[in-house]
């Protein structure tokens, strides 16, 4: 065997070990910005409208529900957040949906699995993003949509085509990373 | 990148092969089916299903809210005489491919499936080669005029 296949034999360990070692460090740095998430599950959502449903009011929270028709042929794109009284990063997230709401960004709420004296409780007592509210106490309509926990956000463009999905909390991070641009984009 | 990593994390959950898991945890009277067979399908359907909660368990297995939810789910059309694909399907509809723990084979996970085949087949290819290498020994060298001359004096005077 001519002596430059053998030591392309012997560098192609060497060669995968820096391949590997490339791609670990790759997704080390994701881990760190936030840009990827090994536990996070892909929504199969983006891209396509939301399946249909109907949402009830919390009652008690003095906002309109909405059904899966009325998303979409807004002005602007809007944002759909699925949160619970009893769920802790959705304190963490709320100053950020309020930010929103003040500049005119339409929130509108799923609240998840909540008793509606809870949900209206925590609202007045964090304040109110969401223009609209619809209960899913059963939790069916977030299993339609693919939420795994909450807190979980989606941003839906004019047309009700859901364009991006957030599982956990959205921080200021987020918001000026993520939410922002896509605002811009899809206004 | 992001799909290498979802690849590496497949490949991370396929060695937990949903058969290796431990008896159900979870299974209360309740929230069985009367009919045992139904039940036993039900079942089956649930250990194919991750448990998007946990992550490493199958949602027969957890013991998370949203992992009862989607027994729950599975009994419901079950129930309803579906079949077990078109309930696979159902989950599979709105978790996407992260929810099987049989993921399918696509272009997106042909390197997870194909990685068996792949280092076997490179394992031979090696050993082939190594083979190879050492069955080819050298041809010898032609002889020199002097040892052809020495061997014709051999030939010609073997007492000597």
């Amino acid at each position: 065997m001519p002596m430059t296949s053998r030591r392309m034999l012997m560098l192609a360990p060497l060669g995968l070990a820096v391949a590997g070692g490339a791609g670990f460090y790759a997704m080390l740095r994701g881990m760190g910005t936030g840009s990827y998430d090994p536990r996070g599950v892909p929504s199969v959502l983006v891209g396509r409208a939301p399946p249909p449903f109907v949402l009830p009011p919390v009652e008690a929270a003095g906002l309109p529900g909405f059904a899966a028709a009325e998303l979409g042929g807004l002005p602007a794109p809007m944002l759909v957040n699925f949160w619970a009284s009893w769920c802790v990063p959705c304190i963490i997230e709320h100053p950020q949906l309020m930010r929103l709401a003040r500049e005119g960004v339409a929130v509108w709420g799923v609240n998840y699995k909540d008793k509606p004296q809870d949900a209206a409780q925590f609202l007045t007592r964090h304040g109110n993003p969401f223009q609209r509210l619809g209960a899913d106490r059963p939790g069916r309509v977030a299993i339609d949509w693919g939420v795994y926990g909450v807190p979980e956000t989606y941003l839906l463009d004019r047309k009700g085509i859901v364009r991006w999905r957030w599982p956990g909390p959205v921080t200021p991070e987020v918001l000026e990373q993520d939410i922002r641009p896509l605002l811009r984009r899809h206004a | 990148m992001r799909r290498l990593a979802i690849l590496a994390l497949l490949a991370w959950a396929g060695l937990s092969h949903p058969a290796l898991a431990p008896a159900s945890a979870v299974g209360l009277p309740s929230e069985m089916l009367r009919d045992p067979a139904q039940e036993e399908r039900a079942r089956s359907i649930g250990r194919e299903l991750r448990c998007l909660v946990c992550q490493n368990q199958s949602i027969e297995d957890s013991e998370a809210d949203l992992a009862r939810d989607l027994r729950r789910i599975v009994r419901e059309r079950i129930a309803a005489g579906e079949s077990d694909r078109a309930v696979l399907d159902y989950v599979h509809d709105r978790y996407g491919d992260f929810v099987l723990l049989r993921p399918p084979f696509s272009l997106a996970t042909a390197l997870l499936w194909g990685m068996p085949v792949l280092a076997l087949g490179g394992g031979g290819l090696a050993l082939l080669l190594l083979r190879r290498r050492q069955g080819a020994r050298p041809e010898p060298a032609p002889l020199t005029p002097e040892e052809r001359a020495r061997l014709a004096a051999l030939e010609d005077d073997p007492a000597r």
